[in-house]
């Protein structure tokens, strides 16, 4: 297979289709003619240098943002033409990590994550008591934490709790924007080793914006490159380095790229 | 993508007990199926005891599984037959056991030690009131040393948005106030005769007193929310901690150059709303009792001594710096989340109007014998 992004796939639906994408803040254009798919059951790393838009593709993969032109179907739903109770609908079945957290700040860190489940307004109590606690203790935050406030958190612990807020409703469809930056390498590990058994238990999509390299490595099934205003290769991480591209030799080629493909898990 | 089946569980006999379609927290939302199945497991008479039969599941997730975990009384029955793939979510729970959150003390609002914390809190606001004074005292002191480097740019403005975009809603307040109050005296005069005096109230009342609470009122619901919305989010951003960090004093950057500029814009202000406020009562006296325009102009200077009118822009002043400082003062103390922001400003806006009004009530008892 090789790194062209406008092939489909054989086989398999994806669950998130981007045609023809093309996005404009007034007369700066960000992506022009983006095609991207994403199958189920991917992890799938966007990469691409500081202001090419990465996290706003991100933004209009849930609905936050709109495209000037093109269409953002995810979950086999059009994201700008489907109604609004559809789109409820659809909210519900994914769940996205922001880069700074986005806790709700006045709410205890307990609170933000049994948020979304209160909000279904059915589940019981108690439910919701533990199923929140569970979720907090899988993303590495103990009962003790439960009731402090996000003002009172570490940077890594904001992270954490962003996730298992993410994860609250077990979502099939999980966003991550720059999950491992501002964590220290032992927090990055871990996080890694977390969304790496949540992916292989829950049969989880994940589409995420990093820059880091050994969580690119450890975690991607494939590497979509974003430069130029279009995807210019997406493919398996282990294909995409080989790419001849000048964004590609200076992202992946450094020597910190070199020292990360070389503690690349061997498949 | 079609529609998940609904949960179910079907009791078998009095030993077996078949969980089939999607126990996921999507298809358990749907409306009433949780009554449902919390009744069905209620009627199951042996909980532990029965064979829990989970094949017929065909997809499960951690809300799904912590909700049959709860059901059999966090713990593995002895007869359960569990499809390899869900091994995991079950494992996780037994593992991880009873997770519980420690409940914090309860405080009813009627409980002495409010009243402790209410007292510690006032005490505190005021010993900071009165530090922000002092440092105000230092920082115009350093001010006047070194007047050549100080914040011009701020303070100037601080005077185009306090003084200079103010100018529109304090013109509407004071003509409409203008207007009624003139209206209103007007008819009670009409009745013994004494339409002339009008101006006397008038321009007694809206040059000692109103023009100046007005104005004051409304520059305090407007910069003084503001001031205290801006130092609380540059709370909330770390920005007063880099501006630390980099050797910018609050007190000298943030806080002196807006009592400045509220000093200096609130006397203006007062001289406009009094003019808008003069302007809509000569109008309302006009059309009410016919004292012309000419009239009421002149006989102005003698009804209302000019030391009324130095009283109402020193009243100026004084507001002007209290509202600054209140506002800063409970803008410095915002905690970096959304409520304390809006908190914050609610108590800055309130605060500053009732020490407004305070501050007018000392001015009429220090200033009885002047003017009259």
């Amino acid at each position: 297979m090789d790194c062209d992004p406008n092939q489909p796939q054989p086989g398999t639906t994806p669950i998130i289709q981007i045609e023809g994408l093309r996005t404009q803040f007034d007369d700066v254009v960000v992506h022009d003619n983006l095609n991207l798919n994403i199958n189920q059951g991917e992890i799938v790393s966007l990469v691409g240098g500081s202001g090419t838009g990465k996290t706003v593709l991100l933004r209009h993969m849930v609905g936050l943002t709109h495209p000037a032109a093109g269409s953002v179907r995810v979950l086999g739903e059009d994201i700008c033409t489907t109604d609004p109770r559809q789109l409820q609908r659809l909210r519900t079945r994914w769940g996205m990590l922001f880069q700074q957290g986005a806790l709700f700040s006045a709410l205890t860190v307990f609170d933000n994550v049994a948020q979304p489940m209160r909000e279904l307004r059915v589940l019981p109590k108690e439910l919701i008591r533990e199923a929140a606690l569970m979720k907090l203790n899988m993303a590495g935050i103990g009962p003790e934490h439960a009731l402090k406030m996000p003002s009172d958190l570490s940077g890594g612990m904001i992270k954490r709790v962003a996730l298992a807020r993410a994860l609250a409703l077990d979502p099939e469809l999980l966003f991550l924007d720059e999950p491992t930056a501002g964590l220290d390498p032992n927090a990055s590990e871990s996080f890694v080793d977390l969304i790496r058994s949540l992916h292989q238990e829950m049969r989880l999509t994940v589409v995420m914006v990093t820059h880091d390299l050994d969580t690119l490595f450890a975690l991607s099934s494939r590497v979509a490159v974003l430069a130029d205003k279009h995807i210019i290769a997406y493919c398996e991480p282990g294909k995409v380095v080989e790419f001849k591209h000048p964004f590609i030799e200076s992202f992946f080629r450094g020597e910190r790229g070199l020292r990360a493909i070389e503690a690349m898990p061997d498949e | 993508m079609s529609q998940a089946a609904s949960p179910t569980l079907h009791i078998e006999g009095t030993h077996t007990v078949r969980a089939a379609g999607h126990w996921q927290v999507g298809a358990l939302a749907h409306g009433g199926i949780m009554q449902v199945l919390d009744a069905k497991l209620k009627s199951i008479p042996d909980i532990g005891t029965v064979h829990w039969d989970l094949s017929q599941i065909e997809a499960l997730d951690t809300i799904g599984a912590q909700l049959l975990w709860n059901a059999w009384g966090r713990q593995r029955p002895s007869q359960l037959t569990l499809p390899p793939q869900y091994e995991n979510f079950f494992h996780r729970l037994q593992e991880t056991g009873r997770l519980q959150l420690k409940k914090p003390p309860k405080q009813h609002w009627y409980a002495l030690a409010r009243l402790k914390q209410f007292r510690l809190d006032m005490a505190d606001h005021a010993l900071g009131f009165i530090g922000l004074i002092g440092q105000l005292v230092l920082d115009l002191g350093r001010f006047a040393g070194d007047w050549r480097r100080g914040p011009w740019r701020e303070i100037s403005a601080s005077i185009f948005h306090t003084g200079y975009q103010a100018l529109g809603i304090t013109a509407l307040v004071g003509f409409l106030i203008g207007v009624v109050l003139s209206y209103l005296s007007a008819q009670q005069l009409h009745q013994f005769g004494g339409d002339i005096y009008l101006v006397n109230i008038l321009g007694m009342s809206v040059i000692r007193e109103l023009g100046p609470l007005l104005a004051a009122i409304l520059v305090a619901g407007r910069s003084g929310s503001a001031i205290t919305a801006q130092l609380g989010v540059m709370r909330v951003t770390e920005e007063l901690d880099a501006m630390v960090v980099m050797g910018m004093q609050h007190g000298y950057r943030l806080i002196m150059p807006r009592v400045i500029a509220l000093a200096i814009s609130m006397p203006l202000l007062i001289v406009w709303t009094d003019a808008m406020a003069l302007l809509g009562g000569m109008t309302a006296a006009r059309t009410e009792l016919g004292l012309t325009i000419k009239y009421f102009l002149r006989s102005l200077p003698d009804a209302v001594p000019l030391a009324n009118y130095w009283i109402g822009l020193g009243k100026g002043v004084v507001f002007g710096g209290l509202i600054a400082l209140v506002a800063c003062h409970f803008g410095l103390r915002i905690k970096p989340n959304t409520e304390s922001l809006g908190h914050g400003t609610t108590l800055s806006v309130v605060t500053a109007i009732t020490i407004v009004i305070l501050a007018d009530a000392v001015f009429a008892i220090v200033f009885t014998n002047v003017g009259f």
